[in-house]
């Protein structure tokens, strides 16, 4: 399957990886617990952005995530 | 009437002695002084060294009778022992203080960081030494004492201070009531709580932190060596911070942020004190170690700075002109770094070798410094007291990543305190070659020091005025150099000639410092006999050349010293 580019002009992970990542950490954050989930998903958005190299994708994703809260 | 206590204040180590208090009474009547100087903690006094050294007199007003309470600033830095040893006192600060190079960070019992300060074979001073602020400021004392140009004034407090386009006028009070005082210049070194910036309603900009620190000085024998320690997050003390200094005498620094809701009195109260450093013990496995309090006090961290140094005949330095956190040894090293500066500008201007306009260049590149510390500063003070529950996660996060991640362990790095490099200074020579280097420091930068032989180095030979550093292997100065020289001598400009590289002294320099193994030139970027590098009197580089000549070396003594 080749990657579709997403609106942040990264390449994507596709349906089936999206699948998968979106049920990986859904099982995280409630293994993290009610207490921890907050600092569980900063750790992982800093591992992330770490593996993306990129501090200005990095506010751009930021600015996306902000959106219609 | 101002009656200063006479009681020594307390201490387990140090010796207060109080002195008498200076009465107008038994002195002859007042003339107009050049400067008076407010304050006598290290910017003041340092100020009234460096103004000596360039020949200008001054008063220095001290509302106590003693050196200031407690330890306050402990750890200085490589570049204020070289600025101490401008005024005369870095050699008593060694011989008694303690060097080290090492801080480490710990979260749940691991190590997750250690930082490791440069030390260079060029360098006299040790990156850090330890030692208690009174020793600092009694060492600046006598240094005072000795210098006929200083005239140091205990128990002397400044009530109030009115100014015209010349000069001012100060209330002074004293034990057996108030004189006046005229001077030229008035230097506000008063401190934190600068009662003359607030006369003048001065505001200052930036922000305070909401998170506060007990500082306290126990006597305990531990067998650690002299390194920083932070501990983030400890068993008894949750989400806050801890650190951790050795001083001379037997003395630990504790340093700790209150839990929030706790009032400063509350934790300043015996037995709250008692059971946190008791807890603190036992965590580094010393909680069977007997200790005992020396000082105590609570403080929070505050990132200020007035946008001007200057009103009028009226010059801040030190933490009368700004506030600055701790973490990174900000307060004391800034402030002498900052009275450098003020001590050649004001005595350049009050002796006429350059317009009134070379004080507002003391203010801009302060200014420029204190700004770019609080930048700096802001940074470790957000990870130390985390201001806004984002900040606070954030801080968290990377210390639950540090215990296995190695990406983020540098954002524990304590942003020590360093020079601040005039870059875009407006004295910096607009026609010299300092683009074209591929090495040394540039524009602005403080100097490098250079080892010349065991126990001798660069900075020992330089300070005072400007020096030019001409690199050449011939016998002597061109004639054209000596005569731009000689020009400027005879205008009262101090300037010193050092000739670097030659085997035999050459003519025309005052000095001469052999370079046999072309280390010299190499950490300078020199590549070719010719070139020069032009330090104004706090020793910045204004300017350098690959070659220079007549008329860029009189370019940039011009540009330096705006008429
Ligand atoms: C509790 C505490 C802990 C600190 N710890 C550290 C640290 O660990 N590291 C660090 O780098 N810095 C530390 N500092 C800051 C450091 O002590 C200061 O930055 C430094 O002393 C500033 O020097 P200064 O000369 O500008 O002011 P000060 O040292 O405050 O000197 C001002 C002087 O002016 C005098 N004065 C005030 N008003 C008048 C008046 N009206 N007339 C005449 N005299 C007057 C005062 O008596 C005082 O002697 C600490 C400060 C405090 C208070």
């Amino acid at each position: 399957m080749t990657p579709v580019s997403s609106a942040l002009g990264q390449p994507a992970l596709g349906i089936a990886g999206l699948e998968q990542v979106y049920d990986q950490l859904a099982t995280a954050i409630d293994q993290a617990g009610p207490a921890k989930a907050e600092l569980f998903l900063v750790k992982l958005a800093l591992l992330n952005a770490q593996a993306l190299g990129d501090a200005e994708a990095f506010g751009r994703h930021l600015q996306a995530a902000l959106q219609d809260l | 009437m101002h009656q200063p206590t006479t009681q020594a204040r307390p201490s387990i180590y140090y010796p207060y002695q109080v002195h008498a208090p200076w009465l107008a009474s038994q002195h002859p009547a007042q003339g107009r002084h050049p400067v008076v100087i407010v304050g006598s903690g290290p910017s003041g006094m340092v100020t009234a060294l460096e103004l000596a050294r360039h020949g200008v007199a001054s008063v220095v007003l001290e509302s106590e009778l003693q050196v200031s309470q407690g330890s306050r600033a402990i750890v200085f830095t490589r570049r204020s022992l070289e600025i101490l040893q401008q005024v005369g006192v870095a050699q008593r600060m060694v011989d008694n203080g303690l060097p080290w190079r090492f801080g480490n960070s710990y979260y749940r019992g691991q190590r997750v960081f250690r930082m490791e300060a440069p030390h260079d074979a060029d360098d006299r001073f040790f990156p850090m030494l330890n030692i208690q602020q009174q020793y600092m400021e009694e060492y600046l004392l006598d240094a005072c004492q000795a210098e006929p140009l200083v005239d140091f004034r205990w128990g002397n407090k400044v009530t109030q201070v009115a100014q015209d386009a010349t000069g001012a006028t100060l209330e002074v009070d004293t034990p057996e009531g108030p004189y006046q005082l005229h001077a030229d210049w008035v230097v506000a070194a008063d401190g934190g709580r600068s009662a003359i910036r607030a006369a003048f309603d001065l505001q200052m900009e930036g922000a305070s932190y909401e998170g506060r620190f007990v500082i306290a000085d126990i006597r305990i024998d531990l067998p650690l060596p002299t390194e920083r320690l932070a501990f983030f997050d400890p068993d008894w003390n949750p989400g806050n911070t801890v650190l951790m200094h050795r001083e001379p005498h037997g003395i630990w620094r504790v340093d700790y942020q209150l839990p929030e809701n706790e009032t400063p009195e509350d934790a300043l109260q015996p037995a709250a004190l008692a059971t946190r450093i008791n807890a603190l013990l036992a965590q580094i496995g010393h909680g069977d170690k007997p200790w005992e309090m020396d000082w105590s006090s609570v403080y929070s961290a505050r990132t200020l700075t007035l946008p001007d140094y200057r009103h009028g005949r009226v010059l801040f330095t030190g933490d009368a002109a700004h506030l600055l956190p701790i973490f990174g040894v900000r307060g004391a090293n800034t402030a002498f770094q900052d009275a450098q500066s003020l001590g050649w500008h004001l005595a350049f201007a009050v002796k006429g070798i350059a317009s009134a306009a070379l004080v507002d260049n003391y203010s801009r590149e302060r200014v420029g410094a204190a700004r770019e510390i609080i930048e700096e500063s802001g940074k470790s003070t957000r990870f130390m007291t985390p201001p806004t529950r984002g900040f606070r996660l954030l801080r968290d996060a990377v210390l639950s990543l540090s215990l296995s991640q190695e990406f983020v362990r540098p954002l524990y790095h304590w942003r020590t305190s360093r020079p601040h490099e005039y870059t875009q200074s407006a004295l910096n020579s607009p026609g010299d070659d300092n683009a074209l280097f591929k090495a040394g420091p540039a524009h602005g930068a403080p100097p490098q020091n250079i080892r010349l032989s065991a126990n001798d180095y660069l900075l020992d030979h330089l300070g005072g005025g400007f020096d030019l550093l001409y690199f050449t292997e011939g016998a002597a100065m061109p004639e054209a150099l000596q005569s731009v020289v000689n020009a400027a001598r005879a205008k009262g400009v101090p300037l010193r000639v050092t000739a670097v590289g030659a085997s035999a002294p050459v003519a025309g320099a005052d000095q001469t410092l052999a370079d046999a193994d072309g280390h010299f030139r190499a950490r300078y970027g020199v590549p070719a006999s010719g070139a020069a590098y032009l330090l104004r009197p706090d020793q910045h580089v204004c300017a350098r050349w690959l070659t220079l000549d007549a008329t860029r070396l009189q370019a940039a003594l011009n540009h330096a010293l705006p008429q």
